[in-house]
């Protein structure tokens, strides 16, 4: 198993290397590990995998019921879903399906319901129902006043986007992918076996190329000599509300799409939150991932209107995280069969959903482009430790403490973290390197307090693993 | 889960070893209310004050630091016949008086003739003041940074704002400047500082430490590590303040998850609105001194010997 941080690159040349460790660059390593014929590596430019938009989205598994029918989009949605769910099932990542209810607040919106029902069936999403406004406030009792109705959408899920990217990655490395963090990839030259990458920590030579490099896969597929789109941030802040808002929203609350945009959600997270948001701002800085003191003002207003109760809630975070936005309707996924690369752009709102489907998508234009795949092996089936509130967390499991009691013994109070799940996580095949990686992994300090109660014992544990 | 387990029955189950759930149970127990426990999920018991490593908590005839005095009302509490046990989390209820807990020995479950919510206050964090900006490394509340000071001696940075002018805030700064990081400013949105006129201007003519009042945090800026905050005075100017570390202190709110999971309403009195159900301290009373929680826990003692004699 290879994770490198730094020191020079390995001189072997690689059959396909993947740039950008984000969900969809982990997604496509670890479809190719199935191919155990090919030597793989992706290659990341921060220290983690999916420290990009892949650890700042909304968290939702979507049906794709109002995608737009016959797009590529609406077609790997689908597939995505389907699979990302019966691969969560098997990995233990965290997924609950609360269905979605897009509320009509006025009637434009309710007359604009019947259209997206049957958009959906149209995109293979049936079991969708519209349901009038006593059902709606049946079912969200604590909804403002004045919806007027609302379209079920039962298949829409909840999901935990960074134990998704963590079990594509631990899979890969486990089946022999290897992971170069902190290695930025600055350009692309030929060379007599394919591609040869100047790195931040030097050459990397491979024969087939992968770019997922999400915000910044224009900049690459420019320096392969491609103008094919161009990426334009557009950024969603959002607002996670302390886990005692829980009880108040039962499934995600959409808003109805019209011609004025998009609106905000509501929707619960598998951690035991509500997340209120996203916004969404196009601009040019690619690392402008801030909150404004505007974009909060807006989403606290919108969401006052849709759950009033939700405003006298603690908030436990703010983030924001950007959008791929293309000039282009469809994600921009092409072959280029003449330079063995493939590039996989513009996966703007939905590509942890679509993840998995893509990625099958992407090995099979790299059998295009003249790779030989190789036979197929399953790898290893990975387990990963329980972040949902849904399932049993290790200090509810009798038998796990009993077994080893630093499951018991709790250090992260507000998200209830043992020490035994900071240890193995600190030990874990891709260990994180910064306390936010910790956190992304055990959700320890990503609680109320916000450190502090656990801060300081936390970055204790943290740095006496690391020493 | 908890199928098959049996329940232990005490008397009183203290939530909280903190200055409140010591002293409460100090006295319970001096009553001979029976089998009085104090639980608290940290390692060690005394609350806060554990971190507080100053002085200040004693009496002029007795000065006491803050651990001083969390050892003391421990002792207080153990040598009355108390049983007071750390490291012990009280997760949720699962009975009227009848709470879920886990410990390295495991999860119990604890029924109780009266229960003592004692589970103190917080600071708000910058998320909850709906601060804009990044999200750096170096952004702390005054409860971590004390931990990380004067628990683990973890280094903070090289040059700190304190946000807020209370007493609470100048324990900050002097825990900045303890960690040998330098102290830029103190922010309030308030026209003054909230503390004695005496320990402001011993900052301000001592330290140099400039208190910019009518003054709020507008922004944290920097990607990786905290490299500023930019602050907005009331008139509408702004200004960026560079430094490494940003301290958000004071603004207290009460740690009352365990009342509000179980649909309990906390007044301004020990009792509650679930009978033989009692809270007491900083739940009640965000960011009281610590002796005003030790005096407000000796006083729900009484209130619980008075439901022992003639509730149930
Ligand atoms: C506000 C918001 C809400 C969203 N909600 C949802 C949702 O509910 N459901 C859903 O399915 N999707 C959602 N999405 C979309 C989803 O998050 C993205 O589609 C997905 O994360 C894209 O993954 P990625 O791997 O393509 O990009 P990223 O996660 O950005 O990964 C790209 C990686 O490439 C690396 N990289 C870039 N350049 C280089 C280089 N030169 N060298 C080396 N490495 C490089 C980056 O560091 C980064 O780690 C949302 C997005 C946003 C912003
Ligand atoms: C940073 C800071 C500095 C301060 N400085 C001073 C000062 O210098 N002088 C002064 O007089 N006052 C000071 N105070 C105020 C004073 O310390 C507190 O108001 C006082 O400690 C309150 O006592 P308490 O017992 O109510 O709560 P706490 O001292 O907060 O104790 C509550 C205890 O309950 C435990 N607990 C909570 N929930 C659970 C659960 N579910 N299961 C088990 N255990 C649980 C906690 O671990 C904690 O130990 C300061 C406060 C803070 C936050």
């Amino acid at each position: 198993m290879t994770v490198t941080a730094e020191g020079a690159l390995p001189e072997r040349v690689y059959d396909v290397t993947v740039v950008g460790a984000g969900v969809v660059g982990c997604a496509v390593a670890r479809e190719l590990a199935r191919r155990p014929g090919l030597r793989l590596a992706v290659v990341e430019a921060q220290d983690d995998v999916g420290q990009g938009t892949s650890k700042a989205n909304t968290a939702i598994l979507h049906t794709g019921f109002d995608a737009t029918p016959d797009s590529l989009e609406a077609r790997l949605v689908r597939e995505g879903s389907r699979r990302l769910a019966a691969y969560a099932a098997e990995s233990g990542i965290p997924v609950e399906r609360v269905g979605a209810l897009l509320v009509a607040w006025d009637e434009d919106q309710l007359a604009a319901l019947p259209r997206l029902a049957e958009k959906s069936e149209r995109n293979d999403c049936p079991d969708i129902r519209l349901l009038g406004a006593d059902e709606l406030y049946a079912r969200e009792p604590h909804l403002g006043p004045g919806a007027l109705g609302a379209l079920h959408v039962p298949g829409e899920s909840i999901i935990c986007p960074w134990t998704t990217t963590l079990a594509y990655a631990t899979q890969a490395v486990r089946a022999g992918v290897d992971l170069h963090l902190n290695t930025r990839v600055h350009g692309v030259s030929r060379s007599a076996d394919g591609h040869r990458l100047t790195t931040s920590r030097g050459t990397l030579h491979t024969r087939h190329l992968v770019n997922a490099a999400g915000l910044h896969a224009d900049t690459l597929d420019r320096a392969l000599g491609h103008d094919d789109f161009t990426v334009t941030p557009r950024r969603g802040q959002l607002i996670v509300h302390d886990k005692l808002a829980r009880s108040l929203v039962r499934h995600i609350l959409l808003p109805v799409p019209t011609a004025l945009g998009k609106g905000v959600l509501i929707a619960p997270t598998v951690h035991g939150n509500v997340l209120l948001g996203p916004t969404a701002e196009d601009l040019h800085d690619k690392r402008a991932t801030g909150s404004t003191a505007e974009g909060i003002a807006l989403l606290r207003e919108k969401g006052g209107r849709i759950l009033p109760a939700l405003l006298d809630e603690e908030v436990t975070a703010v983030y924001a995280g950007l959008r791929a936005a293309t000039e282009h309707e469809d994600y921009r996924i092409t072959a280029h069969p003449e330079q063995a690369y493939v590039t996989v752009g513009g996966i703007r709102s939905t590509g942890l959903t679509a993840s998995m489907a893509i990625a099958a998508h992407v090995a099979a234009l790299l059998a295009d482009t003249g790779l030989d795949l190789g036979p197929t092996r399953e790898p290893d089936p990975v387990s990963m430790p329980n972040l949902g509130e849904a399932f049993p967390r290790p200090c509810r499991r009798l038998e796990l403490i009993a077994a080893d009691p630093e499951y018991g013994t709790l250090v992260c109070h507000c998200e209830r973290v043992s020490r035994g799940e900071i240890r193995d996580a600190l030990a874990s095949t891709i260990p994180p390197r910064t306390l936010d990686g910790l956190r992304r992994r055990t959700r320890a300090r990503a609680g109320r307090c916000q450190g502090f109660y656990c801060g300081a014992a936390v970055r204790q544990l943290f740095e006496e693993a690391r020493t | 889960m908890t199928a098959g387990r049996a329940v232990r029955r005490v008397d009183v189950l203290v939530v909280g070893a903190g200055p409140a759930g010591l002293a409460a149970a100090a006295r319970l127990a001096a009553a001979g209310a029976g089998r009085v426990e104090v639980l608290d999920r940290e390692a060690q018991p005394g609350g806060v004050p554990r971190h507080c490593a100053h002085g200040g908590f004693g009496t002029w005839v007795h000065p006491l630091t803050g651990p001083g005095y969390a050892r003391l009302l421990t002792r207080g509490a153990t040598r009355a016949g108390a049983v007071v046990r750390s490291g012990v989390t009280v997760l949720d209820w699962v009975g009227t008086r009848t709470l879920a807990t886990v410990s390295p020995q495991g999860p119990e479950t604890i029924d109780a003739g009266a229960v003592v919510l004692a589970t103190g206050s917080r600071e708000r964090p910058r998320a909850a003041r709906l601060v804009p900006g990044t999200r750096p490394a170096g952004v702390y509340t005054t409860g971590e940074l004390q931990q990380a000071v004067h628990l683990f001696g973890h280094s903070i940075g090289t040059r700190a704002v304190v946000v807020g002018a209370q007493d609470v805030s100048y324990a900050a700064a002097d825990t900045v400047r303890a960690a040998g990081a330098d102290v830029v400013a103190l922010v309030t949105e308030h026209p003054r500082a909230g503390t004695a006129r005496a320990r402001a201007q011993w900052a301000r003519l001592r330290h140099g430490v400039p208190l910019l009042t009518d003054t709020t945090v507008a922004e944290l800026l920097g990607h990786g590590r905290l490299s500023g905050v930019r602050v907005r005075h009331r008139d509408g100017r702004t200004a960026t303040l560079p430094c490494d570390t940003v301290v958000f202190t004071g603004d207290f709110v009460p740690d009352n998850e365990l009342a509000r999971r179980a649909g309990i309403k906390l007044a301004t009195g020990p009792h509650t609105s679930r009978p033989g159900v009692f809270a007491s301290g900083g739940v009640l009373h965000p960011g009281q001194r610590a002796r005003a929680a030790t005096r407000d826990g000796a006083q729900a003692a009484g209130a619980v010997l008075e439901w022992l004699a003639d509730g149930e």
